[in-house]
């Protein structure tokens, strides 16, 4: 039961976790929203979570780090253990756990008014870590260079940073999502926005930083996810207004190929969706 | 008009009315209604609404004519609504040419730099009423705005339920405050601790903060509602707590819309003449002190002024007049400033 070690460079410990979900059921007030979904997700793998529109992923994704309850009304049954920790536990603060579990989402929004420094280092300084001016230029070169960032803006730090293209700006909040190192990196259809080079580039970095940390990505792109997954969910809806259940989670190989269940064929095959 | 169906007959008519043709339709109006009212009696309201009324009949027949129904019915409407506008500035452009007018007269060195203080006829100034609205206003800038904006940010980022309704709907209510009223709060206030002939400069800022809280909350939450929920998740996925995802993205990302929002505020109270009637008085001197003793300001020295002049009464006028002209100036000013600042560092959201 290994709790996060923080010290002052790195807030995390900056080891990729494993995430185990078992019987999550998550309601908006008294509607179901996701029913009952177990699945493992494995530490330094990717892995994607495809389905139709409505079908919970988003949904699902969030209740990972504890931003879905931000919504009134919203709360899950069931457990959610990173490493054996339950994110859940009533004595769990969810600002503690959004620390160490980043988010991506589907429209970049970089804060307009700070430079693309202070973006990268939004993490640290809106917590207000203190420390050494050049302590903090290595992790934001660090960063930037990580999400291959750091050649396009490296002469211009402190110029806002909304002044950047939409690819950009998502590499920036990729930035600034892995500059604290977190555990685990989640990504809410961070292509979505973006044209087909932005997306490429945006897929290699994953590609890379998969070695460093456990993703989740949601997509509505199927290609997407078989090019660039290792795992992949399918969650499904029965009607509109049904919960949404994962149908099937396995290697991302597997379920475009050869899936056990009907319904990830047909949808992988196209015949809906 | 052929009764034809089709492309060819929704086609405009045989040609176009000449690009002067809507002043020459206006000018030639004009010209005959003046013609017509010298010989029954000239009057100038019925030469302005009589040329606007009729010439966007002028405009409509000739353009029918020439050019084709539909085309005839916008030219007509597009003048109509012209005219009304040239007809609603010219109250504004009145006003505005008479106090300039009429002001001009006191503006000079001496106006500004000296107060009433012993002064019985000629000369004076407005130093005293311009340092006074000067701390007056100041005052009840400096308790309006921090109440209003964390009124604001509580009703919008934290309010829900009943409490969050009774709160917009008092603010709400507080808007519609008749100045007068807030005046008398005012007063009656200070009059439990002092005796009902009590007059303060701070009184007044009393008065002029109950009328501004509310306008500034309405306009903080306006900007608080324009900034994207998106920066709000970022922050908090970055597992910043709430309130400084509030002092430190969602407050600066609005700022410069906060700031206009106030800056209009202060241009709606500096004017306010009724509560400050009753709860600063009017004195000659210059009084620095809020906390003690009457205290002038431009809007009551300009009613006073006007109301009870001495013999002769054209110095006193020409004081009024002046110290008016004075108010509306720093108004406008006020007013650009805000657009400056809206436009030079408000924030592109998309």
């Amino acid at each position: 039961m290994t709790a996060p070690v923080s010290n002052p460079v790195s807030p995390n410990s900056g080891v990729a976790r494993r995430i185990d979900v078992k019987n999550l059921n998550i309601y908006y007030g008294s509607f179901l929203a996701v029913k009952d979904v177990s699945m493992t997700i494995q530490p330094n793998k990717v892995t994607a979570l495809i389905g139709s529109s409505g079908c919970g992923k988003s949904t699902f994704l969030r209740s990972l780090n504890r931003m879905h309850e931000l919504v009134a009304g919203a709360r899950v049954e069931g457990s959610v253990t990173i490493d054996g920790v339950d994110i859940y536990a009533p004595t769990m603060d969810p600002v503690v756990v959004r620390r160490q579990i980043g988010m991506v989402f589907q429209n970049p929004n970089p804060f307009p008014t700070m430079s693309i420094y202070d973006n990268t280092a939004a993490g640290l300084k809106l917590n207000s870590k203190r420390m050494k001016r050049s302590q903090m230029d290595t992790i934001v070169e660090k960063a930037l260079r990580g999400a291959h960032l750091w050649e396009e803006v490296k002469d211009r730090l402190d110029k806002p940073g909304s002044g950047l293209s939409g690819g950009q700006q998502q590499r920036l909040c990729i930035a600034r999502a892995t500059a604290v190192e977190p555990e685990v990196l989640l990504m809410d259809e961070p292509c979505s926005a973006l044209d087909p080079i932005a997306t490429l580039a945006i897929e290699d970095l994953i590609d890379e930083l998969k070695q460093k940390f456990t993703i989740v990505i949601v997509t509505h792109n199927m290609q997407q996810a078989a090019r660039a997954s290792d795992m992949t969910g399918f969650f499904n809806i029965e009607h509109s207004g049904d919960p949404g259940q994962l149908i099937e989670l396995d290697e991302t190989e597997k379920i475009f190929s050869n899936p056990v269940h009907q319904e990830t064929e047909d949808y992988v095959s196209g015949r809906f969706g | 008009m052929t009764a034809e169906r089709g492309i060819a007959s929704s086609a405009a008519g045989s040609g176009r009315i000449p690009r002067w043709a809507p002043w020459a339709a206006i000018l030639g109006t004009a010209v005959v209604l003046a013609a017509i009212l010298t010989l029954i009696g000239f009057n100038i309201a019925l030469l302005l609404v009589g040329t606007a009324v009729f010439s966007t009949v002028a405009i409509y027949l000739w353009a029918r004519a020439v050019e084709g129904h539909r085309q005839g019915l916008d030219r007509a409407i597009t003048m109509g609504i012209s005219s009304l506008f040239a007809l609603a500035m010219v109250p504004l452009i009145s006003l505005l040419w008479t106090v300039a007018s009429k002001g001009i007269d006191r503006i000079d060195v001496e106006f500004f730099t000296t107060s009433m203080r012993g002064v019985i006829n000629d000369g004076g100034g407005i130093l005293h009423a311009m340092t006074g609205t000067l701390i007056i206003t100041s005052l009840a800038t400096l308790a309006s705005v921090p109440i209003g904006i964390m009124a604001a940010v509580y009703l919008h980022e934290y309010g829900k339920g009943k409490l969050k309704k009774i709160l917009t709907f008092f603010v709400d209510v507080m808007t519609g405050i008749p100045s007068i009223v807030a005046g008398l709060f005012a007063f009656a206030l200070f009059a439990i601790f002092f005796g009902p002939g009590i007059r303060m400069g701070v009184m007044g800022s009393v008065a002029l903060s109950v009328l501004m809280i509310p306008i500034v909350v309405r306009s903080t939450e306006e900007m608080l509602r324009v900034v994207p929920d998106g920066l709000r998740e970022a922050s908090f996925a970055l597992g910043v707590p709430k309130w400084r995802t509030v002092t430190k993205v969602v407050l600066p990302t609005a700022m410069a819309g906060i700031v206009t929002g106030v800056m209009l505020a202060v241009a709606r109270i500096i004017g306010e003449t009724a509560p400050l009637l009753i709860t600063t008085g009017a004195f000659s001197s210059v009084n620095l002190n809020p906390f003690s003793g009457r205290m002038d300001n431009l809007p009551v020295f300009a009613y006073n002024q006007y109301r009870n002049p001495g013999v002769p009464p054209e110095p006193f006028i020409e004081r009024a007049w002046a110290a008016a002209l004075v108010l509306i100036l720093i108004v406008m000013v006020l007013f650009l400033v805000a657009r400056f600042i809206s436009r030079r560092y408000g924030t592109e959201l998309r």
